[in-house]
């Protein structure tokens, strides 16, 4: 029986795509730390996950009809990309901001160590693979 | 390529943070550099961050990223000088008075304190980053 590669790595695959997204927007948010206005967002993982690997159930897309349409999960604004999500402030400043560096930080340290695990995952696969190919 | 935003993002962050603390640096240096004219009295400088909104349509729309804050412009404070009698300063004017800048030396040490951490926050993201983008790179060698 032919193993198809694409489905055997494909959940850790998409984890890692969606980590990278979740470890930029995180990056982002840090980056605004003092700007003002900036409204901290994140990525709510198990939608985008199920979204990731074309669950049809949890996409909600806008259907681009005319080349002037923007499609929705392209979208950096939180508000239209159904992926992205506000965070709730603890204490937001008095400029608009709601970044809290030390959240920011803890997430992106989770975020950090969740890759590294998937990564580890992805490369166990593989001794696995090898080790079938190899016989040894 | 995607994966390597994060570096521009956190690359940009400290960027705003370097002309904010040098904003800072220049404020205190001449904290006390008096006149003897109310107009030409240095003024306090601050930056003026904004987040950049075209970022991150991560999701295969390619290369329309940049950087993810920008220092758009530096604005000076309006706050009036105050007026010191020091007859004896060379640079006093007709009345006596000399005038000192509106800098708050200690409002200034916070700016560099918050400015400092920031910056360290946006090195530690990109050591991360890139500690997680050589890791991807060995992916399969072990």
């Amino acid at each position: 029986m032919p193993i198809n590669l694409d489905q055997y790595v494909s959940v850790h695959a998409t984890a890692l795509e969606v980590r990278a997204r979740r470890g930029e927007l995180i990056a982002n948010n840090l980056a605004n730390a003092d700007t003002p206005g900036y409204r901290a967002r994140d990525i709510d993982f198990r939608q985008a996950m199920a979204r990731a690997s074309g669950d049809p159930a949890s996409s909600v897309s806008l259907s681009t009809t005319q080349p002037g349409h923007i499609g929705a999960a392209n979208s950096a604004d939180a508000s239209t990309n159904p992926d992205l999500k506000f965070r709730t402030p603890l204490a937001p400043a008095l400029d608009g901001n709601t970044v809290d560096a030390q959240i920011e930080q803890a997430a992106f340290a989770e975020n950090a160590v969740r890759y590294q695990a998937t990564l580890t995952f992805l490369n166990s696969k593989f001794r696995g693979l090898l080790t079938a190919i190899l016989g040894s | 390529m995607s994966s390597f935003k994060a570096f521009d993002i956190a690359g940009s962050g400290m960027a705003a943070q370097s002309v904010r603390l040098n904003t800072t640096a220049s404020n205190l240096a001449n904290a006390d550099s008096v006149s003897g004219d109310p107009a030409t009295v240095y003024k306090a400088r601050y930056p003026i961050f904004q987040a950049v909104k075209a970022m991150l349509a991560s999701q295969g729309t390619g290369e329309q990223g940049g950087p993810a804050v920008k220092v758009t412009g530096i604005y000076e404070s309006t706050a009036p000088a105050s007026a010191r009698y020091e007859p004896g300063n060379p640079l006093a004017d007709a009345k006596g008075y000399v005038y000192a800048p509106a800098v708050n030396v200690v409002e200034e040490m916070v700016n560099m304190i918050s400015a400092s951490r920031s910056y360290q926050n946006n090195v530690e993201v990109m050591n991360t980053s890139k500690d997680l983008l050589l890791a991807t790179l060995r992916l399969g060698q072990g």
